[in-house]
Parts: C-alpha cells; structure tokens; sequence
C-alpha cells in the first residue's frame, strides 16, 4: 500500500487536523474581544494593585497598607461573615421547602417551586428598601411587636440587615439545585436504606442529604458568591464597612487613581475563585445522580396530620417571607406616606406618572442596553458553543474558558477595570470612552456571558451531528449548514439565552453603578438606586422596581411559552 | 441488471441517475492507537446493490462515512466514476446517504426536506418543486408533504429520508442501517421497497447491515468484514456454500464447527476428531488450523445400523427443538454440541434426549476452514 498512501493529498489530512480559515477567522474575533473587554481590564485592575502609585514598579506595599488598615480588615470580616451567614439562613429557608416539595405528597408543591423564584427577578437592593417597611426599627412588624408585646427585633440593623435581606433574595439558587439533586436520587437507595433498619431523621442526614450534597454545594458556592459581590444591596442599607462598598467609595469618592479600590478588587476576586474552587472540588467524584439508572426521585410519602400542619406552617411563614419584599415595594408604589404606622396613610397613582413621565428615560435606557448586551451575548455564545462542539480548532477550549472565567470576576471589579482601561481612550473628539453608554453594554454583555453561554451549549448539544452530517451530505458547505439547520434548531436555546442575559442584565447594577456617567444615560437600576437613597424618592422608586419587576417577569414567562412552543413544533419536546 | 428495461425508461424521464462504480483502495484508518480499517480494497460495479456487512465495531459504518467524506482515511483513496474525491469535502462528493436516525430536520416540512439539496445545488424553484414531486412519489408519500417529519410513523420517515436523498440525483446512494430503527413486520417491507427504487433508478448503492437475512435478501453482492478488515466479498450463495474462514461461515446462516487434526498421507487422509473417529477428507486443502465445518441440513440423523450414505460420526443426542417444517436435533459429537436439521413428517418416529445414534455427513458440503 506504499503506493496508494502517498496519493492522500495534504489538504484533506489538513483538515482532521485543524479547521477552516473562515473558523479560524471567528475564533480569532471572539478571542480580541474577550481580551479587550474581559481580560484587558482585570489585567488592568490587578497589574494596578501590584505596582506603586503612578509608576509601574512592583509593589506588595498596597496590600501592606490593606491588612494593616482597621476599616479594612473589618470589611473583609464583615463580607465573609455577612456571606456565610447568608447561605446559613438561605439553607434554612431552602432545606424545608426542598425536602417537602420533593419527598412529600405536597399539594401545591409546583406553585412553592414557582414562588421560591420569585426573588431572583428582583435585584436584592430594590427588595431592601420595603424589608425596612416591614421589619426596620420603626416598621410594620416592630410596631405591631411594640405595640402588643413591648419590644423590638433588630432584623434589619447593620450586617444583620444585608444577610436578612441577602438570603431571603438568593435562597432559590440553593432550592433550585437542591430540589434538582433530590428528584435525581434513585428511590432505591432510600428503600435500601429502610430495608436496612433506617428510617426518619437518621436517613436523612445519612442518605438523602449524603446525596443531595452535590446540589447543595453548587448553590450554597453561588449564593456566598453572590453576597460576597454584591454592592448595591449594603449601599443601599447603608453598611459601608464591606469590600465591595469599601471598592466602590475609594474609587469613586478618593479617585481612580488610589490603589486601594484596586487591591480591594483584587481580594474580591481571590475570594471569588476560591469560594467556587472549594465547591468544586468538594464536589468532585460525587457527581452521583447521573451514575444512577432508572428510579428516579425519592419515593413520595404521605403526611399525618401532625406533620402536615407542621409542613404548611412552615412553607406559609417562608413564603411570607419571600413575598414580603415584593408586597411591600407594591404598597409603597402607591403610597402616599409610609412612615412609622404598619401600613401607608393613603394611596395614589402619582408615582407610576412621574416613572412613565420623566423617569421613563430609564426603561428606554435599560431595553435598548439589555437588548444589545442580550444579542451580543448569544452571538458570542452560538460561536462560541459551535467552535468547542463542533470543530477540531486547537485551543478552542479557551475560548469557552475565558468567556465563563467572566462568572467569577464581581461587578464591581469589572466596572473599576473599565473606568481605569477605557479612561484613557479617547474618542476623536476627546471624550473619554469610559463615558459612553456603550461601555456600560459591554460591561453587561461580559458579565452575562457565562449564562449565555450555557444556554447555546445546551441547545447545540441536543442537535445530534447526523442532521448537520445530512445537510453537508446534500451539497451544503459548513456555513451554509450552520445557517438553514444548526441556527434554526437552536432557536429555542438561542432565545432561552437572550432572555436570560436580558432580563438579569436589565436589572443589574454592581457594575454600572460605577460607570454612568449622567442621568441620560443611565439604566433603569441606577434610577432605581438614586431614587432609593432620598425618602422623597421612595415611591417613584418603588413604582420603577414594580416597572422593573414586571419586565423581567413578562420575559421570563414569555421565554417560557416561546420554547415550550418551539419544541412542540419540532416534536423535540418528547 | 436485472431490472424491466420499460420501467428503467419511465424512470429515466423523472430522475436520471447514471450508473458509476466505486473503487476503494489501499484504505487504513486509525483513531490513535484503535486501528478501524485495515488495508481495505473494494471494487463496486455500476449499478450494483452492494452490502458492508459485520457485527457492530468491524468498520462497516467508518468505511461508508468515509466514502461521504465525513471520516479522512490515512492512507489510500476512494473513486467514484473514475474520479477520486478523496480530497473533497462532503458537501462536493455528490454520493447520497440515508442515515440510521433518518436526520430528518425537524424544523422543516416534508417537502422543505426533500427540496434542501436541490436548493443547495442552486436548482430553480420550478425544477424544485417538479423533483420533489417525483421523490416523493417514487416513495409514494406525496400526500403528506406539507407534516413535520415528527407527524410520520418510522416507516414514512424512513421514506422521507430516502427520497430527499435521491432528489439529488447523487452518483451513489449510501444507506446506513436504515431498516434498524423499524418494526419487524415493516422491516421486511421497506427492504423490498428499497430493493424496488433501487433497481427502478439503476442507481449503485452500498447498503451497512449488521443483519445477514437484510444482506442476503437484497443485495447483490456482500462484503463480509470483521475487526476493521474485509474477509470475504461474494454474492449471498457463494458466501453461504464458500466461505472463505470460519468467521464468515459462523457469521451466515448456522455452522457446526468441530475442532481436530489431520492424520494420514496421500488419499487416506483423515480429518480425526477428539476420541478417535473421523472423516477421510482424501486430497482436499486443508489450511493449517483448520477445523471441520458443515450447515445442520447437511447432515441426517440415523439410528444405529441404519445404512450410511456418506461420513458417518458417532453421536448421543441432547435435545430437540421444534421449528415447524423440521426437527432440530443437538447433539454431542466428540464433546462438540452441533445442530442436525431433519425434515418434520406427521408420525415419524422421534429420536429422545440420550440416545445413541450416528451422524451422517453429506461429503461434499463439508467444509475445511480456518481463522
């Protein structure tokens, strides 16, 4: 065969090798445009940190300064304990919800899971201000307690505040993985357990949770996280002592140039690495839902009546909860005055005519940047996505490294980052690119990017090869193909996507608190902010939340039906 | 071929599919250290209805990728008319593959299925619609053109697939598996109907089965592979009556292998069993390591002192299952269970579990073969 192996011409070893040059091309775009607007500004962010003021000496004598300042060493303190506290208390409300809705025959068990979202579409900050209606010093709950009782609970003062309001907001990342986990144990190694002789609290704690851990951890790892970035919410509650407030004020009250807010960055991304480092490797090999065949969830028992009015107390008080923030913003949209009485004086529609009179300039600001940051979001996405599944270009696993690594990059480091990069670019006509609304889109579009991203996997992965395979088959190059076939299936995940960096990107704020720079510009969040911090502001800025509320929920559920529809269509839903 | 030369005409004036060979040469392949074809030669005639037949794993399904482009060979080359397409990529090699899924877009219609190659190749929209047409009536599911592929039943998406495939007018037709994913009942159906278009059209057409009954009922020609190698190509009779190795003749229909020696010089060779008894097997070749292999029609079962009429053996009885029109005896033959296939008639007398009878071997369909 000496002969015949010499005839195979190098273009076609070539290709198993490496990919087309139009593929190459694409790689090489969405790789300039994570360095610029991802990896450039971190860079930035970190190379500030670790040089001397105005020159680029290296230096570890910013974090000195960091660990031997009291103010400083006391806001780490308080953001790990206000972010473990909060998955502590976001585990309470979660367990029970979780454990009921799954291992009992609960009625209402799909309307608990549907409410345990509901804070997720309202950024905490917003929720934080009609917390205080309710359970501040003077609100509703400690008048009542007052009133009757003759004392006060401290729900809302200082840290216990932020952790308050923290975990009642992202408690549903632990319940929705949790849940997740323990519909995919295989009820056979429950009946295993009690064929065994254990039953009760016992199997629990040494079965179910054993194997439930996994899902925990994700969510516990994202809810630390979360509360550890989070910058608004303490702003807002007026608790200063924490990093990313802390990183916030320097740069913004001290100037861009004291290395403070830099080192402050830098810690928060360390903190951020290793909390998902940890749950990642305490995950690792335990995967074990997905070892399992068949079974599928824990076997649904019946409560006795004891157990029951115990169960529904319990879902009743947490739902209360969680409801508490999104009833309140409610009745402060149409109060008149709410101030030391249980409930607002008087009602009226006047807030919801200044929102959509003057401030309406905020809800245009905010769909047309979450509009765009939304499209740039599944066109990285869909490329990116088709590049690592489907193509055998060397590195290509980077591409999809370096857009999630965005996950673990705060919004509050991200906006310093661009402040400090994209300062000193100047358009022709001498403003500053960091002025420009388009830069507060791209700082939307990188944050979301990971959920995206996600979400085009997913879409990709469900198209088997053999539709793509048929295609080329029939005389259809490979762009060609990924145009009428590949894009087409991928609809339904494509707009998943869309409406997920969409909807969470319309309500952000952690980054672009740092880089509006006017009014005009500004996004629906940052209205909300600046009317929340004047008492005067509250009920236009609780109108605007409602506003806010209603957006994200309007798109959810339309991304809902839109893929439910797209996959009958299809017949892709069995 | 074989086809009515008044029904090739009618074809000819709806799709027009000259007929080409394919020639495969000096073909290897490896995924890293996983060697998947092994020096693969093959000529296909035109219009011949050719099987890659084998068990899962032996390269039947890389091979046909590799001839639509989807799999790069590491050496050797693939011609299709004359012309090698090694270099080219699918979507420029003009061959036509049915997949095991069908790979309908779920996304489209019927008929946007079927027109998608002939849009691709910049057909106009008349000639389109005209040659959907005619594939959807060569398959005869014009009247469901306007459903979503999710609407049809196995059967008609099986159709579907394959009329969107021949739309094209493709050099060669590629069918991978594609009676797996049916019911049985429809699988002996769809085969015919396959058999029919094809022979209509005079198209070539390499047929990937694990399914020796599929192979042998449509297909011209067979070529036999095992472990990433060809061992044998031939029509379904020759490979059946001449196997060329104990693989292909354990692969095709039942065998009886019995192990042993051979013993002798010149004419009084004897093929000796374990314990003894044999065969003389005169001057025939004899591979080395070859063992002794014969089909269970090819040998009667007789009471002791019955008159033989070829090879007789020694055997005990073990079982018997009924098949209808015959009897299937097993029985030990020098510490070998092999199967005896005798005609069943109303009253005969039945032999029972440990008795002892003989074998008596049809001389010439025995068969000497080795690995």
């Amino acid at each position: 065969m000496a002969i015949v192996s010499q005839t195979l011409p190098a273009a076609a070893r070539a290709r198993r090798l490496t990919a087309t040059p139009g593929q190459i091309a694409l790689a090489l775009a969405i790789t300039a445009f994570l360095l610029m607007f991802l990896v450039l500004p971190v860079a930035t962010v970190i190379y500030v940190a670790f040089t001397e003021k105005g020159s680029s000496t290296f230096t570890l004598v910013n974090f000195y300064d960091f660990f031997r300042t009291e103010l400083f060493m006391r806001s780490l303190w308080n953001s790990f304990y206000v972010s473990a506290m909060s998955v502590v208390w976001a585990s309470v409300f979660a367990l029970p919800l979780a454990y009921l809705t799954t291992r009992y025959a609960f009625r209402g068990a799909a309307i608990v899971q549907t409410l345990g979202f509901l804070p997720l579409i309202m950024p905490p900050f917003v929720g934080a201000v009609a917390m205080q209606l309710f359970f501040g010093r003077n609100g509703s709950i400690n008048l009542l307690l007052d009133e009757y009782l003759g004392f006060k609970l401290d729900f809302m003062e200082g840290l216990n505040g932020v952790i308050f309001v923290q975990s009642v907001h992202y408690f549903p990342f632990i319940l929705i993985n949790l849940s997740a986990s323990l519909r995919n144990i295989d009820r056979a190694m429950e009946e295993a357990a009690q064929n065994l002789g254990c039953s009760g609290f016992r199997l629990f704690r040494r079965i179910v949770f054993p194997l439930a851990m996994p899902g925990y951890l994700a969510g516990a790892s994202l809810v630390f996280v979360k509360v550890f970035d989070d910058l608004a919410t303490p702003l807002l509650l007026n608790v200063k002592d924490m990093l990313a407030p802390q990183a916030y004020l320097r740069v913004t009250s001290i100037g861009i140039a004291d290395p403070m807010g830099y080192v402050i960055s830098v810690v928060l991304i360390v903190a951020s690495v290793l909390a998902m480092w940890l749950s990642a490797r305490a995950m690792k090999g335990r995967d074990y839902a997905t070892t399992q065949r068949g079974g599928g969830g824990l076997a649904r028992r019946r409560m006795t009546t004891g157990e029951a009015i115990f169960g529904y107390g319990v879902v009743a008080l947490i739902l209360a909860l969680v409801l508490a923030p999104h009833l309140g913003l409610l009745l402060l949209s149409f109060a008149t005055i709410w101030s030391f009485s249980p409930l607002p004086d008087a009602y009226t529609l006047a807030h919801y005519g200044r929102v959509f009179g003057e401030s309406s300039v905020y809800i245009k600001n905010t769909l047309i940047y979450a509009s765009i940051a939304g499209a740039i979001d599944v066109v990285l996405g869909v490329a990116i996505a088709y590049l690592v599944l489907r193509t055998r270009l060397i590195g290509r696993e980077w591409l999809d490294w370096m857009a999630t690594a965005a996950l673990a990059i705060p919004g509050v480091v991200l906006g310093i980052g661009y402040l400090r990069t994209f300062y000193g670019v100047t358009l022709p006509d001498g403003t500053p690119l960091a002025t420009l609304w388009i830069t507060i889109v791209l700082a939307l579009a990188i944050r979301r990017l990971p959920y995206a991203l996600r979400a085009c996997y997913a879409a990709l992965q469900q198209i088997s090869v053999s539709l793509e395979e048929a295609a080329e088959n029939l005389g259809a190059t490979k762009a060609r193909t990924v145009r009428r076939i590949v894009v087409p299936l991928m609809a339904g995940g494509i707009l998943a996507g869309f409406v997920t960096s969409f909807s969470t990107a319309a309500v952000e704020l952690s980054a672009t608190l740092m880089l509006v720079q006017s009014n005009s510009d500004a996004p629906l969040a940052y209205g909300l902010y600046v009317f929340m911090q004047s008492a005067a502001g509250r009920g236009p800025g609780a109108a605007l939340g409602v506003v806010a509320v209603l957006l994200v929920a309007a798109c959810t559920l339309l991304s809902h039906i839109i893929i439910e529809r797209s996959q009958k269509a299809k017949g892709m839903g069995q | 071929m074989s086809a009515d030369p008044a029904i090739r005409a009618a074809a000819d004036t709806t799709l027009s599919t000259p007929a080409v060979a394919v020639e495969i040469s000096g073909v290897n392949l490896s995924y890293g250290t996983n060697h998947v074809l092994k020096d693969i030669d093959l000529s296909i005639a035109p219009g011949e209805f050719f099987a890659f037949l084998g068990p899962s794993g032996c390269g039947k399904t890389t091979l046909l990728r590799l001839i639509a482009g989807f799999n790069q060979a590491d050496t050797g080359r693939v011609m299709i008319g004359g012309r090698d397409i090694s270099a080219l990529p699918p979507w420029k090699r003009d061959v036509g593959m049915v997949f095991q899924s069908y790979a309908l877009w779920p996304h489209m219609s019927v008929r946007r299925n079927v027109a998608f190659g002939l849009e691709e190749r910049g057909v106009s929209r008349a000639e389109v619609a005209r040659r959907v047409d005619v594939a959807l009536g060569l398959v005869g599911l014009s009247h469901l053109a306007d459903r979503r592929p999710s609407q049809l039943s196995g059967g008609q998406q099986q159709r579907v697939a394959v009329a969107r495939t021949v739309a094209v007018e493709p050099k060669v037709l590629l069918l991978d598996e594609p009676l797996s994913n049916l019911d049985a009942k429809m699988r002996v159906q769809v085969r015919r109907e396959l058999r029919d278009l094809q022979q209509r059209l005079g198209l070539t057409t390499i047929f990937v089965t694990h399914d020796q009954e599929e192979a042998n009922t449509i297909c011209d020609r067979i070529a036999v592979m095992n472990d990433g190698t060809i061992q044998q190509v031939g029509t379904p009779m020759e490979l059946y009556e001449r196997p060329a190795n104990l693989f292909v003749a354990n692969f095709l229909g039942t065998a009886n292998i019995l192990a042993g020696g051979v013993e002798g010089e010149g004419g009084a060779r004897r093929f000796a069993l374990p314990g003894g008894a044999g065969i003389p097997i005169g001057d025939r070749i004899c591979p080395a390591g070859a063992k002794l292999v014969f089909r269970p029609q090819h040998a009667r079962l007789v009471p002791l002192g019955a008159p033989i009429a070829g090879a007789a053996l020694p055997c005990t009885v073990l079982s018997r299952e009924f098949l209808g029109s015959t009897m299937r005896y097993f029985v030990a033959v020098a510490g070998t269970e092999v199967a005896v296939d005798a005609a069943f008639t109303s009253g005969r007398a039945l032999l029972d579990p440990g008795a002892q009878a003989m074998l008596d071997l049809e001389t010439d369909s025995l068969l000497l073969l080795a690995d």
